[in-house]
Formats: structure tokens, C-alpha cells, sequence
């Protein structure tokens, strides 16, 4: 095996159960690459080189036993740093988490390690999952390995970096409003938001718990329906999980690619193109339609008005949960202590801690939703966007009785330069655009590359929306689509991206 | 320091009281509301939480069943109405006893609605006082968590201001809880300490009934907090109200309710006004104080609770926990005075005292009605008075009574030595019997002794002795008490008659 970092997932698994490599060997080969590149990417936040390592031997002698845990039992994995992680640093990309050790594991950490992956390490983020380019980590920002001066998208712009750059196959991301998928889009790789109780929650740091979803970040659309079934499934500690039986989503992408796609009814949703697309991004995107509509699917146009409500209605239910959510943060029991000179009350040190350990597009996002929900404010704000949120489910439902799938450029713009849009937040908050109606609807959302926009060589993403439970109908397709463009393109769009320098920097990895 | 405070008799001359309680409830359930932790009381502290009660990152609450269900049946005894969808919601306020500063409570889609219940209160004392009866509304009762608890060590006072730190133990963090909030009481005049009492009695008695609750209130498993204002008599408004916290007993809430109608009373006819705030109850002082400042403007930013999914009790399952309600505080009363053989006044004491449910399970295990009545209420409610804990409180148990007037029917025991067994069991010296043992206790039966000490006594006393043999049977008292003196009271004064009157007959 020459190098074993550019194996897929599903081919990774394939040499474990042919017996023609080892899960540590695929475990060292990706640590290898971290300590090789992560310098420049900064993907990762913590690394478990000996956890890791030890979870992969423990693989191997399953597999010596011929009793593997699962179909990806020893592939190694990235987890974002949103979810929590027994004994192994979380701080959602925040100050006030430093040094905050989980005592127990996120459902969906649990379902890995009881699967076998190797949790290689946790990956960079916005700051508690707030926005659209990493950069608001209070670690520094992540880079995008296609162009080190651009963003990689965020909130999991770690995972997704991660990926792209070969430092893991796979890895764990979490999308509010985009954070799976856009990031996908930027870094030319595949992310998939589950519908919405289709992954447990529980251990994830929320955000906003109506919107948060649990999901793959891959480089194959396989990949990512691998993975989605080992994290998948009703959980009795999130009580918003859906209890009932799910199809195999790897099935569904097996069977999807290279399939005929006739009668299949595709939907382009009309308000998420046009003004504000890049034009390169439209035309990947248009391109990709064809090559479906080549293969015997049907290209129907549908409105849905209401979307561009969205971004409004989404920055006012976000912001009213997360300001609750991040209340707990205040010193008294984890994370950071601020203890101000004098004879402070509990209520000064939560103030210091809070002011020190929050970084401002937290602040900000705490006082919009405070502000929300305070008493006269309510009706107008959060009770209008709950009825807003009403409306864009029925523009769905309404859309999905004419198309079996919708589809859109996941995100406006390919990645922008680091520091481009910090200072203006409605610029940054823009990106989300085409993700967040996934989000209020709860509907399953997939992104795979589309291709390379003309005027700046950087990958566009292609996104793939499903109605609430018919997860598999966006591998299916998706999977069909990523075979009609490899083909097309001659490979995997990924091989495009520049090699990284694999000069170990002088911070080594972290 | 204590308030003005206006003579009782004029309050009721001037004004209208309006009466509101809050009580909330800790159920009995095996865990808490929203995790598995366990529930039990005086654990270690901090030894029953688990990452969702203590509020850790990424941790997620789940909704205990049994809970919802106590919270039904709750309701439908109170006569409420039961939503057939409900969300909880959050509470938001920062304190650090709050592991999430949120509290996981119900705003305004609470499970239970619209109720009532009614209340009898004594007017006039004396065998044949008459009762009245008062119509309290309910108007919710619903589900939310417990905070952890704060202790506040070093400072004078044991508050939170002074104090070196703070500790808290978040065992408590996460027990359900059912609130039950009445509408304004109003029309209870004078009565309104007594409606008070009367209330969260028969709420108790209630909740014990339907076996939701342990109702400790000594423990914190059932808290009243008392809302009261005053009106000038006949204006069809509201006063301000005050809000006080920590009344945790029976007596505790008539006082409470007195001394905040006094101190109204007292504030208003000195020109001034009521500030709204919440104010503490102290049980050895019997005054309230001024606690934080609650004005209108605390925001609580309540919105529904995205993490949990809405509870809908179908109609089936709510009709058939109607079914099998236990029968109400008010008719199982009637039926117990009936077979107790209890007089009105009797029943009434019994009830005031908070002993009925003592006296009923001193009955079931083997009393005789009037001897169960007959200890609780005169021997162990003096105690309790005179130690200020609640009866139930005092470490006797019904069953032990039952032993104890189990001896006095067999003759081991007379009342005055029975009173030493309850001596040992409230110092907690062990069973009945083994007090009787230690103490040396019971009634010297053997006649070899006794006739002895008989002997002597009418040997000391020929003058007594002589007017007996002339037939004055009732100098045998002067006696019988020498004898019993001379027995240290350990022989049954029946038996000792007998003797005399046998030997100077």
C-alpha cells in the first residue's frame, strides 16, 4: 500500500477485512500525516496518539479474532470538538472550556469507540459552532488546504480540513445552520446533516437544540453513509431521537452510484441561486444538473417564498437557545475561573469568567437571543420565528410533492480569504444561506464537491435535500452524482487539490 | 429584628386579606426528573448526580414517566383540568445552585389546570364549635426540577452575605417537583391563617393518600411558600403582595400568614406602602424578613424547552388513573371518624394536630382507637410543642405506639411508666421492649413483693388502716399511693387495692 492516508474509508475497510493492512498502520499513517501538515492546516485542537493507538490495536486483535465490531472496526476518525469526549480535552474552540475534561462520552463517541474507529483527535471550530469560517476559534483559525491563505468553512471547518488534507478519512462535524455542509462545499469533500433526530445529541454541546444535527464529514459520499450508520439511531438520552428502524444508508449509496436516474424528479429550489452566487458556483452547479439530467433524471423548478425568511428566522431562534445553552458556563463548577481582585460574589466571578472566556461573536450572538426572549420582546421575535419556521416546513412539504429531492449550490461562494468578512458578521452570516432552510425544517441535507468554480480554481459544493426520514434518498443520489462527475473528471475532485508542504513545522504537531 | 405589628383583632376590623399559596411537592420517585440519579435523602453530598443533573456540557434531560404520572394524578385530585399537550420550558436565571442557570420548569402550558378543592375550618372553639368551609381554586400544578442546595459556611448569620464560601451539593439538583399554585384566596377574613393551615393540610394528607410524596416537611419534600396582601375592606382591589419563602410546617404557615397579615396592616396604617419582595420565615422567632427584592421586572425569558419533546397523556391513560384515585382527604375523613368513634371535636384535634395519619396506622397496627388518639394527642403533641418539631418528627412510630399500648393492655405497663417508654424511644433507646428491659420498667406483678410492701404500709399508717375495716373503702387511696411510692410506680395500682382490702377486710 503505498500511501495509506488517500484510501477512502470504504477501501480502508476493504484492506482491514482482506487482511492487507492493519488499523494501526492506517492509525500511524494518519498521525504521520498530522505531524507532517497539521502545522499549516491546524485542524486539530487535541491529538490522542496513544489512545488512538491503543484503540487500533484492540481492532486488530478483533480482527485477528475474526470478530470485528463493525464494517469500519480500526478506520480511524476525527471528532469535532463540539461532542464529548471521555478523557480527552472539549472545549468547542472556547476559551472558557480550557482544560475541561468530559467525564463521560457523547452518545454518538460511544457508538464510534463501541464500532472500533480510533478517535485520532478533536478538530477545530467557531467557538461553540458560531460561524462560518473557523475563525472565530479561540485557538486560531483552521486552514483550507486547497489555498492556506482561504478559510475552510466553519463551524467545523477542523473536520472538514481534516479530511481534505488526508490527516483522517473520516471524521465527526455538527451543523446548525450549514457547519457540516459548508465546510464540505469550501475543502472539495462530502458532508451530510442527518435529519434532524436521526443522530443523538446527547454529548454534543448545543448550540441551539432545535437545530443542531450530529453528522459525516468524508471524502466519499460511501464514506459518509458508512459512517452515518455507525452513528445513527434512536437514543434514550436524547429524547428528541427518532425511534424507529432506519434503512442502510450504505446500501442506499452503493446502490446509487452508477444507477439510472429515470423518473427521478429533481427539484431546483429557485430562491437559493441568482443574486449573491458566485457565478463559477452556479455553473458547477448547473453542469452537475445536466450530467443528472443525462443520466434520466427530471429537472423541475420549485419555489419556496418563504426562504428568504430564513436567515432572519434563523438568527433569532439560534440565538435565543444558545443564549440559554451558554448560560452554564459561569465558573462554578468547570472550565475557566476568572476571580476578580477583592471580595468577589459568585455573581463577579461569573461576570469576569464570562467576560474573559467568551469570545465576541459568542457575546454577540448572547445578547441577540437575550435580548429575543426578554418579556414584551418574545411575541415579535422568537413566536414570530416559530411561526416563520412553520411556514418554510410547508414550503418544503409543498416542494417535495414535486420533486423526489431539492437541490441548490450548498454554499453562495467558494472559500474566502482568512480576515475577509471577520468584521462584517451579515457578510459571514450570508454563507449559510442555502443550509439554514435544511436546519428549521429538520430535513436531511447532503453536500458533495460539484467542482471547481472558473475564476478562482476552488471547489463549489452541490447539495442534496431529502424529505424529513428519507436520509438514504440523499446518499442514493448523491452517490449517483459523485460517479456521473469522478467520471467526468477523471478521478476524485480532491486529486486537484495542491499538495500540501509536508515539512514538519516548527510547532510540530499539537 | 421585629416589625410593627397591628393587634390582630383590628387587622380583620379594617381589611381584606388575599391569601395565595404555592406549595411544591418533592415526589417519591426511585430517580430524578429528567436523569437516573437516585432521589434518596441525606445521601453524601454529591454523590447522586450523574452529567445531565449537574448540568456538564453536551449532557441532555430525559422525562421520568413515573413523574408525569404523579403529576396527573395530583391533578385530577385537585379537580384540574389535565393538558393533553404540554412542553416544559426554561426558567433562566443565574445561581450557582442552578447547575444549567436554567431551571427546567412548565410556564404556560402546565400538565394540570382549573382546579379546586375545599377546605373545612373551625369557627368558635369548644365541643361545639361549627365548621366552615372554604372553596380554594387551584390554578395550576406543574412539573419542574429541584435546585441544589447551598450551604453558606462561616459569617454569623448562615446567608449567603457574610459567609466565607459557599458549598453546594447538587444531590438535591434534578428531584421532581409538582408545584400547585392557587388562585387568590379571597373571603377568608379573619379565618385566613386557619384557611392556610387548613389547605396545606388536607394538600398533605392528599399527596400522602395518593402515595406521590413523602411529604416530609421537616426534610423539604413539601414547601409552602405563602403569598399574602391586604385591601382596605370593601375596595375591590388588590394589595402588593409579599412573598414568604421557607414556611415549613403546618403551624408554620397559620403564623406566617398571621404575622405578615399583622405587619401589612401595621406598614398601611402608617401611611406607608407594601414593597413587593419575598421575605424568609423564621420558625424560632416567628417573624419574616425581608429577602431579595422581587420586583415585576425580573425577567425570567421563559421559552420552551427544545431538548425535551411535548408530553401528551392520552385520554385513555388519564381516565384510568381517575379510576383508580385513592378516595379523597374529606370523605376518607368522614369514614374514619365513623369507625373510630370519634367525636367531632376529637376528629378535629386530631386533624389539627397533623396526627391523623399517625393515629390511623397506630390503629392499623393493633390500638385500640381512643388509646392511639389518647397518646398522640396528649402526651406526644405536648412533645412535639415543647421541642418544636412536627409530631410525625419526634422518632416514635405509629407501630411503636401500638407496642407500647400493647403492654398496657397486657398489664406490663401502666400509663405513668408508659410515659417512660416514650421518654426512651424519643432518645432513641431502642424498641418498647427493650426500654422496658433497660429501665427496668414494668409492673411488678409478682404478690410476694407487693404484700410485703403492703404490709408496711399499713403498718405505717394504723389510723388508715382502721377507717378502712369500718368500711371507708376510700381512704384505701393514702395507701394504695404509699405503696406505689414504695414500688417506685412499677406495680399496677388495681392489684395493690385488692390487697389492701383483702387484708383489712
Amino acid at each position: 500500500m503505498s500511501d495509506l492516508t488517500r484510501l477512502s474509508a470504504a477501501e480502508a475497510a476493504h484492506a482491514l477485512a482482506a487482511g492487507s493492512v492493519t488499523s494501526v498502520a492506517l492509525t500511524e499513517a494518519a498521525l504521520g500525516r498530522i505531524a507532517a501538515v497539521d502545522g499549516e492546516v491546524a485542524a486539530f485542537l487535541h491529538l490522542d496518539a496513544e489512545g488512538a493507538l491503543a484503540q487500533a490495536a484492540a481492532s486488530d486483535d478483533r480482527r485477528a479474532e475474526g470478530a470485528p465490531a463493525s464494517e469500519l472496526d480500526g478506520v480511524p476518525i476525527a471528532v469535532k470538538d463540539v461532542l464529548a469526549t471521555s478523557g480527552l480535552p472539549t472545549t468547542c474552540g472556547s476559551k472558557i472550556l480550557q482544560g475541561w475534561v468530559p467525564p463521560y462520552d457523547a452518545t454518538v463517541v460511544a457508538k464510534l469507540k463501541a464500532a472500533g474507529l480510533p478517535i485520532l483527535g478533536k478538530t477545530n471550530m467557531d467557538e461553540f459552532a458560531m460561524g462560518s469560517s473557523t475563525e472565530h476559534s479561540a485557538y486560531g483559525p483552521t486552514r483550507n488546504p486547497w489555498d492556506l491563505t482561504r478559510i475552510p468553512g466553519g463551524s467545523g471547518g477542523g473536520s472538514a480540513a481534516a479530511v481534505a488534507s488526508y490527516e483522517a478519512p473520516l471524521a465527526i462535524g455538527t451543523d446548525t445552520g450549514g457547519s457540516i455542509r459548508q465546510p464540505a462545499s469550501v475543502t472539495g469533500t462530502v458532508g451530510m446533516k442527518p435529519t434532524y433526530g436521526g443522530v443523538s445529541r446527547y454529548g454534543l454541546v448545543a448550540m441551539a437544540n432545535s437545530l443542531d444535527q450530529v453528522g459525516p464529514v468524508t471524502r466519499t459520499v460511501l464514506d459518509a453513509a458508512l459512517l452515518h450508520d455507525v452513528v445513527g439511531g434512536h437514543d434514550p438520552l436524547d429524547s428528541t431521537s427518532i425511534a424507529q428502524p432506519w434503512a442502510s444508508m450504505a446500501q442506499a449509496a452503493r446502490e446509487g452510484a452508477g444507477a439510472d436516474l429515470t423518473g427521478l424528479r429533481i427539484g431546483v429550489i429557485k430562491e437559493l441561486g441568482g443574486e449573491g452566487y458566485q457565478p463559477g458556483v452556479q455553473q458547477a452547479f448547473a453542469e452537475a444538473c445536466d450530467l443528472l439530467v443525462g443520466a434520466g433524471a427530471e429537472i423541475v423548478e420549485v419555489s419556496c417564498p418563504n426562504f428568504v425568511h430564513a436567515l432572519a428566522t434563523y438568527y433569532l431562534i439560534m440565538p435565543c437557545e444558545a443564549s440559554s445553552n451558554l448560560a452554564k458556563f459561569d465558573a462554578m463548577r468547570y472550565g475557566l475561573r476568572v476571580v476578580p481582585d477583592g471580595d468577589p460574589s459568585a455573581e463577579d466571578v461569573m461576570r469576569a469568567t464570562r467576560e474573559a472566556g467568551f469570545g465576541a461573536e459568542v457575546k454577540r450572538r448572547i445578547i441577540l437571543g437575550t435580548y429575543a426572549l426578554s418579556s414584551g420582546y418574545y411575541d415579535a421575535y422568537y413566536g414570530q420565528a416559530q411561526k416563520v419556521r412553520t411556514l418554510i416546513a410547508r414550503d418544503f412539504e409543498a416542494a417535495f410533492g414535486a420533486a423526489d429531492v431539492l437541490v441548490s449550490p450548498t454554499a453562495p461562494t467558494t472559500a474566502f480569504k482568512l480576515g475577509e468578512k471577520l468584521d462584517d458578521p451579515l457578510a459571514m452570516y450570508l454563507n449559510d444561506l442555502a443550509t439554514i432552510p435544511a436546519n428549521l425544517a429538520g430535513v436531511p441535507g447532503l453536500s458533495l464537491p460539484s467542482g471547481l468554480a472558473a475564476e478562482d480554481g476552488l471547489p463549489a459544493g452541490f447539495q442534496i435535500l431529502a424529505p424529513a426520514l428519507a436520509d438514504d434518498r440523499c446518499y442514493r443520489v448523491g452517490a449517483a452524482l459523485e460517479a456521473l462527475l469522478t467520471r467526468e473528471w477523471g478521478g476524485p475532485l480532491l486529486d486537484r487539490c495542491p499538495e500540501l508542504s509536508t515539512a514538519l513545522s516548527p510547532e510540530g504537531a499539537r | 429584628m421585629s416589625a410593627d405589628l397591628t393587634p390582630y383583632d383590628e387587622v380583620v376590623a379594617a381589611y381584606d386579606p388575599a391569601l395565595g399559596l404555592e406549595v411544591h411537592v418533592e415526589l417519591n420517585t426511585a430517580s430524578k426528573m429528567f436523569c437516573g440519579c437516585a432521589t434518596e435523602f441525606g445521601a453524601e453530598p454529591n454523590t447522586q448526580v450523574c452529567p445531565t443533573c449537574l448540568g456538564l456540557p453536551g449532557a441532555m434531560p430525559v422525562v421520568n414517566a413515573t413523574a408525569v404520572e404523579s403529576a396527573i394524578r395530583i391533578g385530577l385530585a385537585l379537580n384540574c383540568q389535565i393538558a393533553e399537550w404540554c412542553r416544559f420550558a426554561r426558567k433562566n436565571y443565574f445561581y450557582p445552585d442552578m447547575p444549567k442557570n436554567f431551571q427546567t420548569s412548565q410556564y404556560d402550558e402546565p400538565i394540570a389546570f382549573n382546579g379546586w378543592t375545599e377546605v373545612e375550618v373551625p369557627v368558635g372553639t369548644g365541643p361545639g364549635a361549627e365548621t366552615r368551609t372554604f372553596r380554594i381554586e387551584i390554578e395550576r400544578a406543574h412539573m419542574e426540577e429541584d435546585t441544589g442546595k447551598s450551604l453558606h459556611v462561616g459569617g454569623a448569620t448562615g446567608r449567603i452575605h457574610g459567609a466565607d464560601y459557599s458549598l453546594v451539593d447538587y444531590n438535591r439538583a434534578g428531584i421532581p417537583l409538582i408545584e400547585i399554585v392557587t388562585k387568590p384566596i379571597l373571603g377568608a377574613g379573619e379565618f385566613a391563617p386557619q384557611v392556610a393551615r387548613a389547605y396545606v393540610g388536607q394538600l398533605r394528607e392528599l399527596l400522602l393518600g395518593l402515595g406521590v410524596s413523602d411529604v416530609r416537611m421537616e426534610q423539604g419534600s413539601l414547601r409552602c411558600d405563602v403569598n399574602l396582601s391586604l385591601a382596605p375592606k370593601g375596595s375591590d382591589r388588590l394589595g402588593t403582595r409579599t412573598e414568604t419563602k421557607n414556611v415549613n410546617s403546618l403551624r408554620s404557615v397559620e403564623r406566617a400568614v398571621r404575622y405578615e397579615m399583622q405587619r401589612h396592616a401595621a406598614v398601611l396604617s402608617g401611611g406607608e406602602s407594601i414593597l413587593q419582595e419575598t421575605r424568609h420565615w423564621h420558625e424560632d422567632t416567628g417573624i419574616t424578613t425581608s429577602g431579595r427584592e422581587k420586583s415585576d421586572a425580573e425577567d425570567y425569558r421563559y421559552f420552551p424547552e427544545p431538548d425535551l419533546v411535548p408530553v401528551a397523556p392520552s385520554r385513555e391513560w388519564v381516565e384510568q388513573l381517575r379510576a383508580e384515585l385513592p378516595e379523597p382527604p374529606r370523605e376518607r375523613r368522614a369514614r374514619l371518624q365513623a369507625e373510630w368513634g370519634f367525636t367531632d371535636l376529637e376528629m378535629r384535634d386530631t386533624v389539627g394536630a397533623g396526627a391523623l395519619e399517625l393515629v390511623a396506622e397506630t390503629i392499623a397496627a393493633g390500638a385500640a382507637p381512643q388509646s392511639a388518639r389518647k397518646w398522640w394527642l396528649s402526651d406526644l403533641a405536648r412533645r412535639a410543642n415543647d421541642t418544636g418539631v412536627e409530631i410525625g418528627a419526634l422518632g416514635v412510630s405509629p407501630q411503636q405506639v401500638a407496642a407500647v399500648q400493647g403492654l398496657v393492655d397486657a398489664g406490663t405497663l401502666n400509663d405513668k411508666l408508659a410515659r417512660q417508654v416514650f421518654d426512651g424511644l424519643v432518645a432513641g433507646e431502642g424498641t418498647p421492649e427493650e426500654i422496658v428491659a433497660a429501665r427496668g420498667l414494668a409492673i411488678v406483678s409478682d404478690d410476694g413483693a407487693l404484700s410485703a410492701a403492703v404490709d408496711a404500709a399499713i403498718a405505717e399508717n394504723p389510723d388508715v388502716a382502721e377507717k378502712i375495716r369500718d368500711g371507708k373503702h376510700a381512704a384505701a387511696g393514702a395507701l394504695i399511693g404509699a405503696v406505689m411510692k414504695a414500688m417506685r410506680g412499677q406495680a399496677d395500682a388495681g392489684r395493690v387495692r385488692e390487697l389492701i382490702l383483702e387484708r383489712l377486710s
